[in-house]
């Protein structure tokens, strides 16, 4: 069994613009429209990397930095543990169009993008951090991952962990297999138990067991619809303040187990 | 606010192996080393037309997949496929397996561009009418950064929580930190860890675009280093709390580090680098002295390796020897930090320091330790490092406990 604290939440998503809207939708007191994610500007992100850093990497930036603001924690202390399904899906496409063509070519920018701790190395730039960073992938489980390696990495090396799970849909044709209906992304600061000031407790261990589903159709389809969102139903019970098991699949045959104890004046 | 890492109980490497451009299988990559000899050959790969020297592994073309794991078949997992075969690594990972039990055993992989190559090549043959990829594109199985653990599972049936580490040219060296902390934590008992990295047309054209391949085959820290040279390889290893039979070879520690400077530039002085060799050292508990070696990430780049060196010199000293193998094996990115790891075990086992094959004059600016001749005798320990894009790095420390 592994603990840790979560001290700080970000999120984009349809309908989701930020935590704070986030929060009062998932605890019921706004009724959640389905909207089209909106882009946010990653105002960490110097102006030379903000221009060179693709959309996915916008969006793993701002959710971060919101995450990290929510925490109150310093951006370049916080260990990180990036985490995506498909990367920067438009610049694979693009490389494989030109590779497909008689000259094919291919630019340095678009080929530093292409790798999949683009977003990690242009976070560590933005918040000067030297802090370990890495970059994870988990096919549609990927949130479940990443929330593994970090919690691991916050209890056993007793420092704060930064988490951060993105994707945005792939252009087609790799869009037909692996059809994410929206864009999403979510971040969470993990640090040792307990933390004071916590929005909640997470113990977690790994074992089997079907995935937790969420009984409003609204959330469960979105739950559905993008890779990050995984994390909806861990969202739903801090939104909350309510203490929750849930399940999350973390491979092909197993789950993560996460016992939910949420701090009920946190914010 | 710095961060001190405390020292981490050592975990037993009970099983390694590796396959790259000078053959299958550990004994080859001894051979190489001891006699110098390069596997870096003229580049001939089909799908990748640029100018320069490549490490192409033998008989991955060939080297069909059993019909069970069809799903998985791209050039990726066949050259994992053969390096399972070599050095006695199945029946290592089943008796692992029997050790503890098929769901306490993880598996923890690396690769910078998983099966991406069929993808590549499925774009050249998209449905004329639909714009369609053919069926050979399989998304969770070939072309997800994550197949690679998808396949190490079903074909070492293994049922442990798995992970897939992408951080380009470290991938595979952050597996074995991964591996210490997921055992230390008791996610498991037992990990496999991987690396494999396999030639492809967007690390190809994309490091020619950079304007970093050679034009020769690489010469790591010489003076007229002008380039790398890519390599592909699949290399494996299997970390427990104790160890098996007489071999006390160890993961005595890991160090980790950002570079915060540019994605694909080093930091001048270093020092994200200096602060992954010093992390790695202090979890080993063990003095810098005690580093027989260092198997360097020196790729053969004019800025990397000069840069490498002034760190390693800070860190570690700078009388201690410095090789690295990129001369015989080519940079195999995502496998680059096992093939590293796996030539560092194997000299810990068999008592030499490895020579920088392809190398004959050592650059000023890389400092006077480089090692260029292979010189047998005992080492106790070695530091590895492993650099990559984005300034992420990762450095292990391997010793022998015996």
């Amino acid at each position: 069994m592994i603990s840790v604290s979560l001290t700080g939440i970000g999120i984009a998503a349809p309908g989701l613009r930020d935590w704070e809207t986030a929060r009062a939708v998932l605890a019921g007191a706004v009724r959640y429209a389905h909207a089209p994610l909106e882009s946010r500007v990653p105002e960490a992100l110097p102006p030379a990397e903000r221009r060179r850093a693709g959309p996915v990497t916008r969006l793993a930036v701002a959710v971060a930095q919101e995450a990290a603001a929510h925490a109150g924690a310093d951006g370049a202390a916080l260990a990180s543990v990036f985490a995506s399904s498909d990367g920067d899906g438009e610049t694979v496409h693009q490389i494989c169009t030109a590779l497909a063509t008689d000259a094919p070519g291919i630019s340095p920018t678009r080929f530093h993008n292409s790798v999949q701790n683009a977003a990690s190395g242009y976070w560590s730039i933005a918040m000067r951090s030297r802090a370990p960073t890495t970059a994870v992938n988990g096919l549609d489980w990927v949130f479940a991952s990443a929330l593994l390696e970090a919690a691991v990495q916050a209890a056993i090396e007793a420092r704060e962990v930064l988490l951060v799970a993105y994707d945005l849909p792939v252009p087609a044709p790799l869009h037909a297999l692996h059809p994410v209906a929206d864009g999403a992304g979510v971040a969470l600061v993990l640090a040792p138990a307990p933390a004071s000031g916590a929005l909640a407790t997470l113990a977690i261990e790994v074992g089997v067991g079907d995935p937790t589903r969420i009984a409003a159709p609204a959330f469960e389809e979105l739950r559905l619809a993008n890779p990050p969102m995984r994390a909806l139903p861990l969202l739903l019970a801090v939104a909350r303040r309510e203490d929750a098991d849930v399940v999350l699949a973390l491979d092909g045959a197993n789950a993560l187990k996460v016992t939910i104890h949420a701090a009920r004046d946190a914010s | 606010m710095r961060y001190s890492p405390e020292r981490v109980q050592p975990l037993f490497v009970t099983a390694y192996t590796a396959t790259t451009a000078v053959g299958a299988g550990c004994a080859a990559l001894r051979d190489a080393l001891l006699t110098r000899r390069s596997g870096l050959a003229a580049n001939d790969f089909p799908h990748a037309r640029v100018a320069g020297f490549i490490g192409r592994v033998a008989g991955v073309e060939t080297a069909a997949l059993p019909a069970r794991f069809a799903e998985f078949d791209c050039r990726n997992h066949r050259l994992a496929w053969i390096a399972l075969q070599q050095d006695g690594f199945l029946d290592a990972a089943a008796a692992v397996r029997a050790r503890h039990g098929a769901s306490r055993v993880a598996a923890i992989v690396g690769t910078s561009t998983s099966g991406v190559l069929t993808t590549e090549l499925g774009y050249r043959h998209r449905d004329p009418a639909t714009g369609a990829l053919p069926p050979c594109v399989r998304y969770a199985t070939t072309h997800n950064f994550a197949a690679l653990a998808g396949f190490m599972r079903a074909a070492l049936g293994l049922a442990g929580p798995t992970v897939a580490i992408s951080t380009a040219c470290s991938s595979s060296a952050k597996v074995f930190a991964t591996a210490q902390r997921w055992i230390t934590a008791g996610v498991c008992d037992a990990a496999l860890v991987a690396g494999v990295d396999s030639l492809c047309g967007t690390t190809l054209y994309g490091f020619d675009s950079l304007q970093l391949v050679s034009r020769a085959p690489c010469r790591p820290f010489d003076a007229a280093r002008d380039g790398l040279s890519l390599g592909e390889g699949a290399g494996f290893a299997l970390l427990e709390r104790a160890a098996a039979g007489t071999r006390r070879l160890a993961l005595a520690g890991y160090g980790e580090s950002a570079d915060a400077h540019h994605m694909s530039a080093p930091h001048p002085e270093g020092l994200g680098a200096r602060l992954a060799m010093g992390a790695a050292l202090e979890r080993s508990g063990l003095p810098a002295a005690a580093i027989g070696y260092v198997c360097a990430h020196g790729t053969a780049t004019r800025n990397n390796d000069a840069v490498e060196a002034r760190a390693i010199a800070a860190v570690v000293g700078g009388r201690t020897p410095v090789m690295s193998v990129k001369g015989a094996i080519g940079h195999t990115l995502g496998a680059a930090g096992m093939a590293s790891a796996v030539a560092a075990l194997a000299s810990i086992e068999h008592g030499f320091v490895p020579g920088t094959v392809n190398t004959s004059e050592v650059d000023p600016e890389c400092g006077n330790s480089v090692q260029l001749e292979t010189v047998e005798r005992r080492v106790d320990a070695v530091l590895v490092n492993a650099l990559g894009f984005g300034g992420n790095n990762a450095s292990l420390v391997f010793a022998n406990l015996g």
